[in-house]
């Protein structure tokens, strides 16, 4: 398939993005990966911190078996090799929320290593991005460096959380794969509950490996844009380090590697405090932990235990209910959402109810900041609106009244579509003889309309119009239509 | 295998260690005389021997995903040399 | 009364039980013995309070016919043991008055079994020493003198050996990495036991070398360490090296007879320049434990000579990562500095002494960039190496018989200035630790000057009751029974 043009124009031609993720995602656990502190997040400083955590003299990991699961699930989410011997290291460095000094991660020997993912471009374009190994690491603290001129405050609760971390083969091209990557790396841990990916509070943050070369050209040399934590963010900071690493070319600079972090108040990114020395992390295997080892069966049990995956679903989407990729694309972004459409859809047609689910639910939530949990109509309601309009009775557009009202009046018992529209009076007229004489009317009192239209075709519209108006908008437009067009004779 | 001054200061900042101007030659000697007793082991042929991380042969334990431990702040904050109120405080970072 | 310090553990167990004394009496005993002994500078630390009140507990529970193992005897702990609501502090600066909320697995077992503690004992700094000359409380002196001149009581466990010998606690409990337990013992004329890598538990012991360090005694008598490694010994859940397996009862295990077993001479540990004295303890050992109906094998351990430049590449590695959390954030001493590098430099300058900054600067070199393959991965292959001599000469024997130390105690300053020089002090024990294998110290003899020689086993893994019944024997044979003139006591 061909590619996109990514390219970005320069002052001296054609330059090309060169982008890799390293995403971390919290592991969705109770305890923590080393300690048996809590995970959860917002708790009051220190709350959730062990004599391990906080590694106090003679401290020792003990590892939480929950979390390994969770990271063969991913791994086999991500279509990945699971390796069944791996090793943790420890990661030495000095930073006050790093409590031991180092931290217990994995590096030659990961849990997972190759996999892959498939992202969706516009024009329903599917791109593959290689994912190069998952491993298992701890979290660090939070430190605070803005509550004081000249102190800064640690908060350890963080430290020890289990934290996957995910990096992908240097194989996107544009803020947008970028983005349509982390999106579809979040859904696929949403939908195998190994993370809840939820941005705002942290538990998925990229880091973003930037360069840019002329196409054809050997790699450039990249920075790291660190902890980016919201996809509108990981598409600005691109688009700014992009333009910085070509205008600095082009204007005879070298891009210098360099940590950089994400600004979202100027947009910009800039180069954190480096020392020469800062990448020495000296790593080598945990005395106090052994090789981490499972069975095959481990492994297979935890597979057969996978849900339906994104991709598997929208397939099965397109295939079964005859959906476009789009729709399904949309359906599928959450597993809540795939689910409440497949309540919805059963025994109907799932196009209609396709529709609107993503016409009217899906508007209805992002407007009322809901999320589809909270939904004020129901699945079943859905089905049930679905169905009216069905048999005709009522017609499209009165169906969109019926659901707005059933979107502001919440699910109460007997506010189902049929009570509404019995309600309201909303029922469609569909009786021939009616809407035939309410024709007549309309015709009998505009004679030269009717000389128009007969000359103009297109002017039976005002006459379809005038019925509507005159059956208070309840007459079934395609009957109203074709009489319309039958007495003026232009059927 | 000597270690030069330069040295002495690079492995003392990656431990953070402070080291005088005049600790540093006498710490470039003891090093360095450390390292040309250890250096004897380059004698030996270690081709294909995989290195001994731990004398354990069991298989790694772990522990179930429950909340067992954390929760007593007080107890962890007790022998901080300095803190404001829940946090532990510390010259402030610059990143 | 008799002198209530005279006991040994076993002795005064059993004096307990018959109502002779009561733990009250026993402890004050002790207590009085350590108040007029701080010319030693055994302890850092007394607790008189809270042995009073363990002891007066233990008389209830002896008097309720509730006596545990090793109820209201007294004891010492090794300043590298956390003891919750006591300081701690590693003999090191940099833990300034650092006191833990949480007790050690291992003391906490001895304190379940009825044990009464009267202090922490001084160390050598996060246990790396040989001499006891790096404690920030001051060296120990050992109880043993000759012409006059004061004498190291070997280390790391210094403060536990010269409180054993000089009888200010009945036993004391002690670390080894690379010889800590067994070369103070040699140098005092006790016995020190360091079980098999993951027989006692880690959990709440300053880690210096996660994986050689191990908790043992410092006991009068082969007995005594029975004792102690039975109660000190456990599975712990909180510590992934701790290995799941029954703690036996270990006195039962000293049967006295070693007809049959098959006692390994390993020709690498015959150095060079080895003193004659120490020779022939060696040789008079064989013939002792021949005597005694056991077979005398010899064996080769090829890899003996590189097991201490092995042990001084990983220890010293694995140190400088475990050492790291001392930083001054959460606990211990801080120095102030005008940024957070700069309190980190300053607060470990000031808090570290020479050995340990050291130790910590050759581990950093070790595991950097360029080094690690060379230094660390080579150490830890020659390890595998050393590991396998000793499988390899198990096949043709169930124990090997060593010298401890090459040399008796020596004074006191004598090696400071030179760190290779005291390193070599642990050239017959290391091997021990690298291969995670158990080993012990029995006092064997004197040597010219009237000091203490100990005579080393080493077991299989998890072979400590094989290995205890052969040093009981060897301990019978040998008759070791001099002691240290009191010269110290105020």
């Amino acid at each position: 398939m061909a590619e996109t043009n990514n390219l970005i124009a320069g002052a001296t031609g054609d330059w090309e993005i060169v982008l890799g993720l390293e995403v971390h995602a919290q592991v969705a656990s109770t305890a923590k990966l080393f300690s048996g502190a809590a995970t959860e997040f917002g708790a009051e400083p220190n709350s959730q911190v062990s004599l391990v955590d906080a590694a106090m003299p003679g401290m020792l990991p003990v590892i939480n078996w929950f979390c390994v699961e969770q990271a063969v699930r991913t791994g086999l989410g991500l279509k990945a090799q699971i390796n069944n011997y791996s090793v943790f290291d420890r990661k030495n460095y000095f930073y006050p929320d790093l409590p031991q000094g180092y931290q217990i991660s994995q590096f030659q020997q990961p849990i997972v290593g190759e996999g892959a993912i498939e992202i969706d471009l516009d024009d329903g374009v599917v791109k593959k991005i290689g994912i190069e190994r998952l491993h298992l690491e701890q979290d660090a603290g939070k430190s605070l460096h803005d509550q004081h001129p000249d102190r800064s405050f640690v908060d350890l609760n963080r430290s020890g959380v289990a934290l996957m971390e995910i990096v992908s083969h240097p194989d996107m091209r544009s803020a947008a794969e970028a983005q349509a990557y982390v999106k579809k790396l979040r859904a696929i841990l949403r939908y195998l509950g190994t993370c809840d990916g939820n941005m705002e509070q942290g538990s998925l943050r990229a880091d973003v490996n930037v360069s840019v070369r002329k196409p054809g050209d050997e790699l450039g040399t990249r920075c790291e844009i660190k902890n980016v934590n919201s996809i509108r963010f990981i598409g600005q900071a691109i688009e700014f380090e992009a333009r910085r690493q070509i205008d600095l070319i082009e204007d005879g600079g070298t891009v210098e590697q360099q940590t950089r972090l994400f600004d979202p108040k100027t947009g910009e990114t800039r180069a954190m405090r480096s020392k020469e020395e800062a990448h020495d992390y000296r790593y080598f295997p945990d005395p106090d932990l052994l090789p981490l080892e499972f069975s095959q069966d481990f492994v297979d049990e935890i597979a057969e235990s996978l849900p339906e995956l994104p991709d598997d679903k929208k397939a099965r989407f397109i295939n079964d209910y005859g959906l476009t990729p789009y729709d399904a694309g949309v359906l599928v972004g959450e597993a809540e959402n795939a689910a409440f459409f497949e309540a919805a859809a059963e025994g109907r047609d799932a196009k209609a109810v396709a529709n609107m689910v993503i016409g009217s639910v899906f508007a209805g939530l992002n407007k009322a900041d809901l999320a589809i949990a909270d939904s004020p109509v129901t699945a079943a309601q859905v089905g049930q609106l679905v169905d009216l309009i069905a048999d005709d009775t009522v017609s499209g557009r009165t169906a969109k009244e019926v659901f707005e009202l059933m979107f502001e009046e919440g699910p109460e018992q007997g506010k189902d579509p049929a009570f509404i529209v019995d309600e309201k009076g909303l029922k469609q007229v569909t009786d021939t003889g009616a809407i035939e004489a309410a024709v007549d009317e309309v015709i009998a009192a505009n004679p030269d309309k009717v000389a128009q239209a007969q000359e103009r075709p297109k002017m039976a519209g005002w006459f379809v119009g005038q019925v509507m108006q005159a059956t208070g908008g309840k007459a079934n437009p395609q009957a109203v239509n074709k009489l319309v067009m039958q007495k003026l004779g232009l059927a | 295998m000597s270690v030069d001054e330069n040295m002495v200061r690079r492995i003392a900042n990656l431990a953070r260690i402070g080291v005088s101007d005049d600790d540093v030659p006498g710490l470039a000697k003891e090093l360095s005389a450390i390292l040309g007793f250890v250096e004897q082991l380059s004698e030996l042929d270690t081709d294909g021997v995989k290195p001994l991380t731990s004398a354990v042969e069991d298989k790694i334990r772990g522990r179930d995903d429950v909340v067992t431990d954390g929760g007593y702040a007080e107890d962890v904050l007790a022998n901080a040399p300095e803190k404001d109120d829940e946090y532990f405080a510390v010259p402030k970072v610059v990143e | 009364m008799a002198d209530l310090t005279e006991l040994n553990l076993a002795e005064a167990r059993d004096g307990l039980a018959k109502k002779e004394f009561s733990a009250v009496e026993l402890t004050e005993a002790h207590m009085a013995r350590v108040s007029a002994s701080s010319a030693l500078n055994a302890y850092v630390l007394e607790t008189p309070e809270k042995a009073l009140e363990m002891a007066a507990e233990s008389d209830k529970k002896i008097a309720a016919g509730e006596a545990r193992p090793l109820e209201g005897l007294p004891i010492g702990v090794k300043d590298l043991f956390c003891t919750k609501g006591v300081r701690t502090t590693a003999c090191s600066n940099i833990l300034g008055d650092f006191t833990p909320p949480y007790e050690s697995t291992v003391t906490q077992n001895l304190w379940g079994d009825g044990a009464v503690m009267l202090g922490k004992l001084n160390n050598d700094e996060f246990a790396m020493g040989s001499s006891n000359e790096t404690s920030r409380f001051g060296p120990v002196v050992n109880p043993w003198k000759a012409n006059g001149t004061e004498l190291v009581p070997g280390g790391s466990s210094g403060g536990s050996s010269a409180a054993v010998a000089a009888r200010l606690g009945i036993a004391a409990t002690a670390t080894d990495t690379g010889g800590s337990i067994r070369q103070p013992a040699a140098f005092t004329g006790t016995v020190g036991l360091k079980p098999t890598y993951g027989r006692c538990s880690r959990w709440g012991i300053v880690a210096f070398a996660s994986s050689l360090d191990q908790a043992g005694p410092i006991t009068h008598t082969v007995r005594d360490a029975a004792m102690m490694l039975t109660s000190m010994a456990s599975f712990d859940k909180r510590d992934t090296t701790s290995i799941e397996r029954d703690v036996p009862d270990y006195e039962a295990a000293l049967t006295g007879d070693i007809k049959g077993l098959r006692v390994g001479i390993p020709q690498e540990y015959r150095v060079d320049n080895m003193p004659a004295e120490i020779e022939n303890l060696w040789q008079q050992g064989i013939d002792w434990l021949k005597a005694a109906g056991a077979e005398i094998v010899d064996v080769s351990l090829p890899h003996t000579k590189y097991a201490l430049p092995a042990y001084y590449i990983i220890a010293p590695a694995e140190a400088s990562s475990n050492l790291a959390r001392y930083d001054g954030v959460r606990y211990g001493a801080r120095q102030n500095g005008v940024d957070i590098d700069d309190m980190y430099a300053q607060t470990r300058a000031a808090g570290f002494g020479d050995e340990v900054k050291r130790r910590v600067m050759i581990g950093t070199y070790a595991l950097s960039a360029g080094y690690y393959d060379a230094y660390y991965v080579k150490a830890l292959q020659v390890r595998r190496l050393i590991a396998e001599d000793f499988t390899k000469a198990y096949e043709k024997c169930d124990v090997l018989l060593t010298p401890t130390t090459p040399s008796a105690a020596f004074p006191i300053g004598k090696n400071v200035e030179d760190p290779l020089e005291m390193y070599l002090n642990d050239v017959f024990t290391v091997t021990v630790n690298l291969a995670g294998l158990p080993g012990i110290s029995v006092p064997a003899g004197l040597d010219s000057d009237g000091l203490p020689l100990g005579l080393q086993l080493i077991g299989k893994a998890f072979g400590e009751e094989e290995l205890l019944r052969t040093a009981g024997v060897l301990e019978e044979a040998a008759g070791f029974d001099a002691q240290p003139q009191d010269w110290w006591s105020a």
